[in-house]
């Protein structure tokens, strides 16, 4: 035992103080050893909690400063381009915060950027468990709870980004008020109850505040707990790799190393926001000017997160069609209600779509490598092209003004290969993911190909193989093949007909298409004679090297694939290539 | 430097994990105390770092006028407290957490170990424990026993919310609220026979002598800066913006009714008939009229028919006039909404 610090005795007090009253030890003893896996790709959904953090950080600074009224007066501040201009006063104190309070940018900038990164490392975050898999049993309640979050992250930007009444974010709202107002039936409504009657009217500012500083964040606040409760209890997944198994957890313990990388980690994404919002601006509002419904600039952009519903906006072709005298604007509908809709829709309905098609109902805390899963990745990558697509005709203006093409083309070109490219996609991103098997298979079946030709005594020429490292080969034989759903009987054997005959095929059709195509590892067999034939190649190559230094002999000697010892060095000359 | 010791043997001791039987490699921190020693003076310096900038954003906060800019190649003119600002407290942060990582990677052992998972399901006598629970609730209070009471609940808590339903209607609550519907007033501006067309911003009024052939002017109508200031908001004028063009009358295909033009000088609604942009890219020589939000373009030669873009409606015609003195003024409102379309449109 060492020696017991004050410090120490009093934390001890403290802790027997609480323990008293809440119980907690017994939460302590569970937890602060609680192990977490280390994968740099985890780090993507702490970058979003971080960034959420220092949005609500700053932007509850803005509030002290930000007055959410269309109330017209005439600016009198130190930005000298727009004095005796009339504007809002909420344009007016969003200048406030730019120019005439110490730090009142630095903030303004590091909310936006934070937003803005909030967004987009939830977004990336996402890709992340979809493509491995994360989102499989037990944790399909958690993708659901993420999905929704993403919605909210693009609800609280959106309305975030118009709260200045500046001319950009002014062209924003009205063109929501364009969207809402095409809504069928409730639609004209809809967009008066919204802005308090015609559009601007001078509610909407007032209106949107407390739902970007109350209600999306309070919300976005409680799922995100619920989020980060379900990954603890659940236990966070982990990548295969020597000595991880689908029952346990490898990793480094709570306390003192992950609390120290997850705590370091949201001193730099802070640190690195503050860095961004003081050197790059963002959003410069004094530039648009004040917001007034007849003017709009050229190049009008939103922010990132939204520029795939705009490009959808821009692409759709000009449909409307009038039923019984009333108008339906499909041109609007399509793209900014029906396509986002089904699109997160089927986001959150996808692991539900998966196991069914699957009929898998095990857990699953090993996580797959997405060329395991070659229909889901397909799937996947379909659906990023499109959405990429999308983002690139929001941004068409720019485009074909950067590099002197007709605005014509580019939106034909974009409105064409949205439906070609997709499926193109799905196809050659199943054949990559399933001729990558191929070559882990024949990893496992030959070694690496070490790139000597050896010469035999007898003459005959042979290439060096070598054995995988165990990390590889614990990383390769992860895969789980699963075979596709039975092909399902119209009678069973006793000529009883099969009343979900049509059900069932049609399921197990679905089954053989999402697993029909399959490269199947080899048995333990074949990877043991494929190893020990690798083996022998060392065996052959050995007494070359007696030449030269004992360390390096130690690398090819034996052959043992099991061997840690031998496992380093391979991993370490890999490396060193 | 590799430890070849086999791991995953020594039993765990109170607090500790099994270590994880894999390869694993000693850092240099590990073997030598003078690394070690380097690795705390180098944490030790990141965490005193930050602590200087917080005092040097002190100063600079108190010493630096929040009007002076500088110039700094790539950034441009930029505000110089703003960048000093976020210059110190970013690395004083920044700092805390590549202190912390350091500490981590540098100090900390980096031994992976191995907990095992449990199912997330319960045991089996959890749940019974709980069915018998609920059994035991559906029967105490009688719900499945008193039908009527169960309905009537159900019918309540059905009911309850809907109050808040018609308490949202005065979100829109205006003298106009209650006489008019949506559609009606979204399909009048204050357009009306005789009413002057001003220039926008200097309220003057236009002779067609003004406005050369391929000239184009942001117009509003006269009346507006009154109707402003009686309603207090923009709505006037997002509804009643127009552009005048002057083409050559030989150019003029097809107007939206006979004789809308005044000598080649056409006036249409300035709102995009797609989400409600407002619309100003006019090409001379095409007629053409770009939507700078999603391209929409309207041929303003020919009764404003779109020719390409998401906008499936004609940008709508003002029909224009001059008065007794030579100005120019409408003839009439609109003849349709501007702007987007709505389900009662037609």
């Amino acid at each position: 035992m060492s020696t017991t610090s004050p410090v120490e005795t009093k934390g001890a007090a403290a802790a027997t103080y609480l323990d008293q009253r809440l119980g907690s030890n017994k939460f302590l003893a569970r937890n602060l050893g609680k192990v977490f896996p280390d994968h740099w790709s985890f780090m993507l959904g702490e970058i979003a909690l971080y960034s959420f953090i220092v949005v609500l950080l700053t932007g509850t600074y803005l509030t002290l400063f930000f007055k959410p009224s269309m109330v017209e007066l005439v600016y009198n501040g130190s930005y000298v381009p727009l004095k005796g201009i009339q504007m809002s006063e909420a344009y007016s104190s969003t200048l406030d915060i730019s120019f005439d309070v110490r730090g009142g940018l630095l903030i303004r900038q590091m909310h936006h950027w934070a937003a803005l990164l909030f967004v987009a490392a939830m977004s990336v975050h996402m890709f992340r468990v979809f493509f491995t898999g994360a989102f499989r049993k037990p944790r399909e309640l958690n993708w659901i709870i993420g999905v929704v979050l993403v919605t909210m992250g693009l609800g609280a930007g959106f309305t975030g980004y118009s709260l200045p009444d500046d001319l950009l974010s002014g062209t924003g709202l009205q063109i929501i008020r364009g969207i809402v107002q095409s809504i069928p039936v409730i639609g004209t409504w809809g967009a008066f109850l919204l802005f308090g009657g015609e559009f601007p009217g001078t509610d909407i500012i007032s209106r949107l505040y407390p739902i970007h500083i109350l209600l999306i964040p309070g919300l976005i606040l409680a799922l995100v707990t619920v989020h980060l409760i379900m990954v603890f209890t659940q236990k966070h997944t982990q990548f295969p790799g020597p000595g991880r198994t689908n029952d346990n957890v490898v990793g480094y313990p709570l306390l003192p190393v992950y609390m120290a990388k997850a705590g370091g980690f949201f001193f730099i994404v802070f640190g690195v926001i503050a860095l961004i919002g003081g050197l790059v601006s963002i959003n410069p509002i004094w530039i648009f000017g004040p917001y007034t419904p007849d003017q709009v600039s050229a190049g009008s952009q939103p922010d990132w997160y939204i520029g795939w519903l705009d490009g959808a906006l821009r692409l759709m072709p000009n449909l409307e069609s009038t039923i019984a005298g009333f108008t339906l604007s499909w041109n609007v509908l399509v793209p900014s209600v029906i396509i986002p809709g089904l699109l997160f829709t089927a986001l959150g309905a996808y692991p539900f779509i998966e196991q069914f098609v699957t009929g898998d109902k095990r857990e699953h805390h090993l996580l797959d490598r997405p060329r395991n899963a070659p229909t889901r990745t397909a799937l996947g990558v379909m659906a990023l092209t499109f959405y990429l697509l999308l983002f690139i005709g929001g941004g068409n203006d720019l485009i074909a003004a950067a590099f002197n093409m007709s605005i014509n083309s580019i939106i034909w070109f974009l409105r064409i290969t949205l439906f070609i490219l997709p499926p193109l996609m799905f196809v050659l991103t199943r054949r990559i993911c399933l001729g990558l098997q191929r070559r882990d298979n024949a990893k496992l079946l030959h070694g690496y190909e070490a790139g000597r030709i050896l010469r035999l005594p007898h003459g005959e020429f042979i290439e060096v193989h070598e054995p995988l490292s165990v990390k590889e080969l614990a990383v390769i034989t992860s895969k789980s093949d699963i075979s596709p759903l039975p092909i399902p009987q119209k009678t069973d054997i006793d000529g009883v007909k099969n009343k979900n005959y049509k059900s069932e095929s049609r399921r197990a059709k679905l089954s053989h298409f999402f697993y029909g195509e399959n490269i199947p590892l080899p048995t333990a067999a074949e990877i043991a004679a494929g190893q020990a034939h690798v083996a022998h190649d060392a065996a052959i190559e050995a007494p070359l090297h007696a030449y030269e230094d004992a360390d390096q002999i130690e690398n090819f000697h034996g052959g043992v694939l099991h061997h840690p010892g031998m496992a380093q060095t391979n991993a370490e000359q890999q490396d060193d290539r | 430097m590799t430890d070849l010791t086999p791991h995953g043997t020594e039993p765990a001791k109170l607090g500790y994990s099994p270590v994880a039987d894999i390869p694993h490699a000693l850092r240099v921190s590990d073997t030598d105390p003078a690394a070690a020693k380097r690795a705390e003076r180098q944490i030790a310096s990141m965490f005193l770092l930050s602590m200087i900038l917080v005092v040097v954003f002190i100063v600079a906060f108190c010493t630096i006028d929040k009007d002076t800019n500088v110039y700094i190649p790539v950034f441009g003119e930029v505000g110089f407290l703003t960048i000093v600002l976020g210059l110190t407290s970013g690395l004083s942060i920044l700092l805390i957490g590549t202190g912390a990582i350091q500490w981590a990677k540098k100090l900390m052992p980096d031994v992976e170990v191995v907990q095992m998972r449990h199912e997330m399901t319960s045991p089996q006598d959890a749940t019974d424990e709980a069915a018998a629970n609920y059994e035991r609730g559906k029967d105490e209070s009688g719900f499945a026993r008193y039908t009527i009471i169960r309905r009537t609940l159900i019918g309540a808590m059905a009911l309850f919310p809907i109050p808040v339903i018609f308490l949202l209607r005065d979100l829109w609550s205006s003298p106009e609220s209650g006489t008019l519907t949506p559609d009606e007033i979204l399909s009048h501006t204050i357009w009306k026979k005789g009413e002057r067309i001003v220039v926008d911003a200097t309220y003057l009024p236009v002779r067609p002598q003004d406005l050369p052939i391929g000239g184009l002017v942001s117009a509003v109508p006269a009346s507006l800066k009154e109707v402003q200031e009686a309603e207090g908001n923009l709505n006037a004028r997002g509804k009643s913006a127009i552009i005048l063009v002057r083409m050559d009358p030989k150019d003029i295909v097809a107007q939206q009714g006979d004789g809308w033009d005044y000598q080649g000088i056409v006036a249409y609604s300035k709102i995009c008939t797609h989400v409600g942009c407002p619309i100003a890219l006019y090409e001379q020589r095409t007629h053409h009229l770009l939507c700078p939000c999603h391209q929409s373009t309207f041929d303003l030669a020919n009764a404003g028919a779109v020719v390409f873009g998401p906008a499936a409606r004609n940008m709508p015609q003002l029909p224009i006039g001059v008065d007794s003195e030579g100005y120019l003024i409408a003839m009439d409102d609109f003849n349709q909404p501007i702007g987007p379309s709505f389900w009662e449109r037609g």
